[in-house]
């Protein structure tokens, strides 16, 4: 469906991208990670038609973004990070004009409207105009224009920035959700979203490619190691932490002195333990089997998912 | 082409769902009655336009790039610009489009003041043939200055330096004949030509309803002539392939 082949784009004397390639096939979702000004933005823009590559060949449900361009924009549905809005217009309106410029007649657009609108939940604010609506409101709006055409491919640029928590669930679940119909590629700097709805990720930093994997193995490709957070009672920490030391494949155990978490623990009248290990290793259990079987409280066992900074910190170094 | 009508029919709905037609028109009419009162309310005067005419063509310098201002200048501060040119739609259906849009609305405007015209036909005996003509000129006038409007709207996402931008370059060409006049030889002749509207004696109210110097004299004076009318379907163009290289420009850059 998309098709990227050894893409370069400079801004003047500046390479925004250098060198990238990839593939996303008909109905993945591919989340493209990294951080701010690494290049997603640029990369999803060539993609898009909106800027053209300086180098190499981009291809959308095999039209050429560069030489058969007004094409290939006929099958992209496209989320710009700034929700690009007429604020003037009803929702309605908005749809109904995204829809014609797009080449959809206008019986045909009034027919899907409807539709895309129920899909987003717009219901309540089909006519209202678009600049009284809340983010997360006008985040739904420019999801539905993306989707209104019934594009092959869906491109979002940071489709949950700005919005608050519980949009950003029900933003995700949407997401989640037009995936089964779409072939998707979205942008994130935040890990865990793009875990928790893509089965492969792309990291891109200053402009290459530096990973493309599944969310799961990157973490653990990484370093090897996990982190566990665990919070434990009725014992004295420093007997807790030299007993857990000897577990097999433990690295490191120490106090866990993030200053949250040790009010929440003084107040909770427990211990709170941080522990690396390698992973694959059931250490998990390993520890719980250890205080369970020594009569020690247990208050809880979380694993911690790797921040996005250690992951490129990692990525960058290892290539 | 129907991509045009679809750019066309929502800035058309944009422009009456805000106030911004309505306070324009409203201006357009008072001061171009304001004129056309002043040229023919004396004893003696002639039964003309040229003094609406000059009215229109002096205010078309600042009325011009405020309706376009908004047009393309917005949509870049919107971000809805990657939207459109992300769109199976072409640059160049956007300008045209969007131009249309503005030239209806003046060409409204136009309508709307033709009561002067019925005015002059029930008390006086116009010459019909120099009325339309003038008319047209004045059309012609109103579609390069909409174009230049439209360039400087593609400038920059403020609106305000689209209104400066365009309202400076409609000024210079106005005013272009008080430099030729103190100057000699081709470069005088060249900025001569490159006068668009009439000349500035147009507002020496003794002089009223004549236009001077620029391709707007002969329109005033009810003579029609080819040279004018392709000057201003030239800058029209130009101004508008300019406008359309702006938005392409983000491919070079």
């Amino acid at each position: 469906m998309i098709r990227v082949e050894h893409m370069y784009k400079n801004f003047g004397p500046y390479p925004a991208v250098i060198d990238v390639s990839f593939e996303v096939l008909k109905g993945e979702i591919v989340g493209f990670l990294g951080p701010n000004g690494a290049g997603k933005t640029t990369t999803m823009r060539t993609i898009t038609g909106y800027l053209p590559p300086t180098s190499g060949n981009i291809t959308v449900s095999g039209f050429d973004t560069v030489k058969y361009s007004l094409e290939a924009r006929k099958h992209i549905g496209y989320l710009p990070e700034t929700v690009p809005l007429y604020l003037d217009m009803t929702v309605i309106d908005y749809l109904t004009f995204m829809g014609r410029i797009r080449g959809m007649s206008r019986k045909w657009v009034e027919e899907r409207i409807p539709k895309v609108i129920d899909h987003v939940k717009l219901g309540d604010y089909r006519n209202t105009l678009v600049g009284k609506l809340s983010k997360g409101y006008r985040q739904r709006t420019g999801i539905a224009q993306a989707i209104l055409h019934e594009p092959d491919v869906l491109i979002m640029d940071e489709p949950t920035i700005g919005i608050d928590p519980i949009q950003v669930v029900e933003t995700r679940e949407l997401i989640s959700q037009l995936g089964q119909s779409h072939t998707l590629l979205i942008s994130s700097h935040i890990l865990p979203e793009v875990s928790t709805i893509c089965p492969r990720v792309l990291v891109i930093s200053d402009g290459r490619i530096v990973a493309d994997d599944k969310p799961s193995n990157l973490s653990q490709r990484l370093s090897g190691n996990e982190r566990i957070e665990l919070g434990v009672s009725g014992i004295d920490p420093k007997t807790a932490i030299s007993a857990i030391r000897k577990i097999k494949n433990i690295i490191d155990v120490r106090s866990d002195t993030r200053a949250e978490k040790l009010d929440q623990a003084s107040k909770e009248n427990y211990h709170s333990i941080l522990v690396d290990t390698k992973s694959n290793n059931n250490s998990s259990e390993k520890i719980a089997k250890l205080i369970v079987d020594n009569g020690w409280g247990l208050r809880n066992l979380t694993p911690l998912p790797m921040t996005l900074e250690e992951i490129f910190l990692q990525l960058t170094q290892d290539k | 082409m129907k991509n045009i009508i679809i750019i066309l029919s929502k800035e058309l709905k944009t422009y009456f769902s805000s106030p911004m037609a309505y306070i324009v028109a409203a201006a357009y009419l008072a001061i171009t009655g304001f004129f056309f009162v002043a040229s023919v309310s004396d004893a003696f005067s002639e039964a003309s336009i040229r003094g609406y005419l000059a009215g229109a063509t002096f205010f078309m310098i600042f009325m011009s790039p405020a309706i376009t201002m908004r047009l393309i200048a917005e949509e870049q501060k919107l971000g809805t610009l990657e939207l459109l040119l992300t769109s199976p739609i072409k640059e160049a259906e956007v300008v045209i489009g969007k131009f249309l849009a503005a030239f209806f609305i003046v060409i409204i405007m136009v309508i709307l003041s033709m009561y002067f015209v019925i005015i002059l036909y029930i008390f006086g005996d116009p010459d019909t043939g120099p009325l339309f003509n003038g008319l047209l000129g004045l059309l012609l006038y109103a579609s390069s200055t909409l174009a230049i409007g439209l360039f400087a709207s593609a400038l920059s996402p403020n609106q305000i330096v689209g209104l400066v931008v365009g309202s400076g370059i409609l000024t210079a060409l106005t005013i272009v004949d008080f430099v030729a006049s103190r100057i000699q030889g081709i470069g005088s002749d060249i900025l001569s030509f490159m006068q668009l509207g009439a000349s500035f004696s147009v507002f020496d109210l003794g002089a009223l309803g004549v236009a001077e110097s620029g391709h707007f004299a002969d329109f005033a004076r009810g003579i029609f002539s080819v040279t004018d009318v392709v000057f201003y379907i030239s800058i029209t163009i130009i101004f508008l392939l300019l406008t359309v290289i702006i938005l392409e420009s983000r491919r070079w850059r």
